[in-house]
């Protein structure tokens, strides 16, 4: 019945929006809010905003607060842009324990931290479908290194990090059987699982590794923090189907009045493991990673897992009931506030950490679930923020005693005072917010100034483009105490969650350009006297050197059909923003671009003999047009010799 | 305008632009290095003068003063050799041709061992506003790069520019010889 009621509520607004939305959307904007968002040529953003794809697989950058997009980083996509995924050394970062998953569903991204701050290092987004976690590394902006996450389903809880980077957290959206095996899926009560993954970051390198996992009853593990300050050691997830449905979850997870929130004492956790606690569990997953001194990706098949039971681990894992299929959980940021978003419920749920803390050392538990202790909803609760709106999705925070949470169902973000539970302010957003990010607004130190809301409905916002639409974008002043609607932008795919950090955090430290003195790659040629051509069987590696504006060599002979030709292209350049591009007629694996210092390799099997041109692709100098060449395909068994030149020389 | 030869004006223009792209990349090649070198001694001095009195033969940038020593030494035109195979030779040669760049032979009795460095590690800045290698860039259309040399790598280079002068030419460092006999 309340979920009808919702149901037309939400058609109700939407069929108001469809009428006077442009008015609306206008009337909402300052006069002055051009200059706010302006950022003069040749001038900077103040931040850079690291936006989720979603089905695109990939993350973007955008600068705030223009909303300028400064790049478009490939995750778990191939990307024909820039070659990644179609290179033979990025190839490996697609091999999973399914074979090659050249394609993922990326939603949510975490800035490493180090003392609950943010510390520009590494950027680490989960994959969805095919559960993995990827780290990129700040300096270049490039995706370095990619783990699979073992005996999970649906990664969609994940890679939440704690104040000093020490885990990623992550846990399973769909419960399945596990091991995995081939039962009725009505066994599930009987044979389905949770579990709860923690990846420990090097802090040296950024390398992740699964360090273990925690067994939990079979619900959908949907979002998760940890916590801060106070509450650091803990981790707080929400979870919906306690019911343990495995049907029309749209009703039958839907059933109890509350829902479950897992509370995990992971320094407790790893105790447990210290003293043997731990099973290990046979399994299989990869673990790609990238040299840096070569570029090439590396693939590693790992055997086994080490896995907790809160059965044989006291005081490790808790749970408290929250409104109806919460979503997520928000921590705010001195660690004392645990925000449960209702999803279903107009309220919004307020946990205080030390009222939770004290409620397990007084063992005020109502009931447990499978042996694990339910602890006392009203003993742990701080307040409740009550109808706020509809459908409250996720919450950040301003370091100002306030509270930022988008309302999907009555498209609005409304700012809530934490301590008192009551609402400050409200605005419009333009159509049915996810997440919002606030820069820092998930630390413990928020920079706040900017509340970037991103939308799941895009509908009249723009020029329109047929049936599929960018998705929307909308930045909000929240400096003073009403919020201001200040910029509206469309983003790509479809960003779940983004983190926004300050730019002097990461600017002084981006790289400009590769050192060829450091690149270690086997096929690299130093220098242009380097280059030359190699057969081996039917393989035949071509060591090229790029530099404005010729390849070398550039005419090449004695290819045969049947033969697998790598061109080893090398930049040769040493200055910031000269790439080269490097692709040949019929290349099945696109094109590569290379940046200086760097050698990326194509591969090429040729399909009929001939005289095929290779060029650059990128408008690299005022000869760009010149930089091309030559390779000669002759049937196979001929005999045309190998041979190579540049200049008629060899 | 030849409008009444019936051509297009659009195609006139990029013909005499094509043209002097010609021209340009015919004298920045090995004829127009050769006959710079040619008239060096005579000429240098009067074509400073001529163009921008102001320009510095040392060039711009932080190199102010090398001091140059004999006998050469082994060990920096060792290093200097290998820099200038990996970063450098697929622009210039070691004799007198241009490639993409002027050849290196003859380098260093043209042009002063400061101009040579600054040239090599604060290339941009000499691009733009040191008028012997501005001029230069027009006649060849492409923007030596900066190969990331630091001080001391481009003293080795050097080092390796006055062993290749003596091979190609006999003689090296005339271009400080010159300046201190006059
Ligand atoms: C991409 C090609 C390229 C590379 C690589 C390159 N140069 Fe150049 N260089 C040029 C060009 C072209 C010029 C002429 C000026 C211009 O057009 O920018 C030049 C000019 C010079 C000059 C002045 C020559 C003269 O006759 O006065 C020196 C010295 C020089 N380069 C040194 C080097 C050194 C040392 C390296 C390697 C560290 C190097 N260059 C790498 C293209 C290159
Ligand atoms: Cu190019």
């Amino acid at each position: 019945m309340t979920v009808l009621a919702v149901g037309i509520t939400a058609l109700l607004f939407s069929a108001c929006k469809q009428n006077g939305s442009v008015k609306d959307a206008t009337s909402a904007v300052k006069g002055d809010a051009a200059e706010e968002v302006y950022v003069a040529p040749g001038e900077y953003d103040e931040f850079y905003a690291f936006l989720s794809g979603g089905y695109s697989g990939n993350i973007t950058a955008y600068g705030l607060p223009s909303g300028r997009l400064l790049k478009e980083i490939p995750v778990f996509s191939k990307y024909p842009e820039n070659g990644y995924g179609y290179s033979e050394e990025t190839k490996p970062f697609f091999n999973t324990s399914y074979g090659e998953v050249p394609w993922d569903d990326a939603h949510h991204i975490e800035l490493s931290q180090t003392d609950g701050k943010f510390d520009g290092r590494w950027l680490f987004v989960n994959a969805n479908n095919t559960p993995r976690i990827a780290k990129i590394d700040l300096q270049t902006f490039k995706t370095t290194e990619i783990i699979e996450i073992p005996d999970v389903a649906g990664l969609h809880c994940a890679p939440f990090i704690t104040e000093n980077s020490e885990y990623l957290v992550s846990g399973t959206r769909f419960s399945v059987p596990m091991p995995q095996k081939d039962v009725p899926i009505d066994s599930y009560k009987e044979n389905f699982q949770g579990r709860v993954n923690y990846v420990s970051v090097d802090q040296e390198t950024g390398e992740m590794s699964l360090s273990f996992q925690i067994q939990m009853p079979g619900f959908n593990y949907d979002l998760a923090r940890n916590g801060k300050g106070v509450s650091h050691g803990w981790t707080f997830l929400t979870t919906y189907n306690s019911e343990e449905a495995h049907t029309m979850l749209e009703k039958n997870a839907s059933q109890r009045d509350k829902d479950l929130m897992a509370v995990i004492n992971w320094k407790k956790a790893e105790e447990h493991l210290e003293q043997g606690k731990g099973k290990e569990q046979k399994t299989s997953y990869y673990h790609n990673v990238m040299d840096e001194s070569t570029g090439i990706v590396e693939s590693e098949v790992k055997k086994s897992t080490t896995l907790l039971n809160p059965g044989d681990c006291e005081g490790m894992v808790y749970f408290v009931p929250v409104p109806k299929s919460p979503h997520g959980c928000d921590v705010s940021p001195s660690g004392e506030y645990l925000i449960g978003n209702g999803k279903l419920s107009a309220d919004m749920t307020v946990f205080s950490f030390s009222k939770l803390k004290q409620a397990i050392e007084n063992e005020q538990f109502a009931g447990d679930h499978n042996g694990i202790p339910i602890i006392d909803y009203e003993a742990s609760l701080h307040g409740v923020l009550k109808e706020a709106g509809l459908g409250p999705l996720h919450t950040e925070f301003d370091g100002k005693g306030n509270a930022y949470t988008t309302f999907f169902i009555s498209s609005e973000v409304v700012k809530w005072d934490l301590e008192e539970t009551t609402v400050v302010d409200r605005k419009e957003t333009y159509y049915s917010p996810g997440h919002l990010t606030i820069p820092g607004g998930e630390t413990k130190e928020p920079y706040g100034k900017y509340l970037l809301a991103m939308n799941k409905i895009t509908k009249d916002r723009y020029l329109p483009t047929g049936p599929e639409l960018a998705h929307s974008a909308q930045l909000y002043n929240i400096e003073g105490e009403k919020m201001e609607l200040i910029l509206d932008f469309p983003t790509k795919g479809e960003p779940h969650y983004a983190q926004a950090i300050p730019a002097d955090m990461i600017q002084p430290g981006v790289k400009k350009y590769h050192k060829l003195e450091e690149n270690e790659h086997p096929y690299v040629a130093k220098g242009e006297g380097k280059a030359k051509v190699v057969r081996d069987g039917n393989e035949v590696h071509v060591y090229m050197t790029a530099i404005r504006s010729h390849f070398a060599p550039d005419n090449i002979e004695g290819i045969k059909m049947g033969d697998e030709v790598y061109f080893h292209v090398t930049n040769l350049e040493q200055s910031w923003d000269v790439p080269h591009g490097f692709t040949v007629q019929g290349a099945h694996e696109g094109g590569l671009l290379v940046m200086p210092g760097e050698t990326l390799t194509l591969k090429w099997e040729p399909v009929k003999p001939g005289v095929f041109p290779f060029y650059c692709t990128d408008f690299c100098s005022a000869l760009h047009q010149e930089m091309s060449g030559y390779v000669r395909v002759s049937p196979k068994g001929s005999d045309v010799e190998l041979q190579w030149s540049l200049d008629e020389e060899s | 305008m030849n409008i009444s030869l019936n051509m297009n004006y659009m195609k006139i223009q990029k013909l005499t632009i094509a043209l002097c792209i010609l021209i340009f990349a015919a004298s920045c090649g090995g004829l127009g290095s050769e006959n710079e070198t040619g008239t060096q001694k005579t000429t240098k001095k009067n074509k400073a003068e001529k163009e921008k009195p102001e320009a510095d033969p040392k060039g711009i940038g932080e190199v102010e003063n090398v001091n140059l020593t004999d006998p050469l030494n082994e060990n920096m035109i060792e290093s200097g050799k290998a820099i200038y195979e990996m970063k450098c030779a697929s622009c210039h040669k070691l004799g007198q041709d241009r490639v993409v760049g002027p050849g290196f032979a003859d380098i260093t009795n043209r042009r002063r061992p400061e101009w040579i460095m600054n040239m090599i590690t604060n290339t941009d800045v000499m691009l733009e506003e040191d008028p012997v290698a501005r001029k230069m860039l027009e006649e060849c259309l492409t923007r030596m790069p900066n190969q990331g040399l630091t001080i001391g790598d481009a003293r080795d280079v050097l080092e390796y520019m006055r062993k290749n002068d003596m091979k190609q030419v006999g003689k090296k460092d005339q271009a400080v010889k010159d300046e201190q006999s006059s």
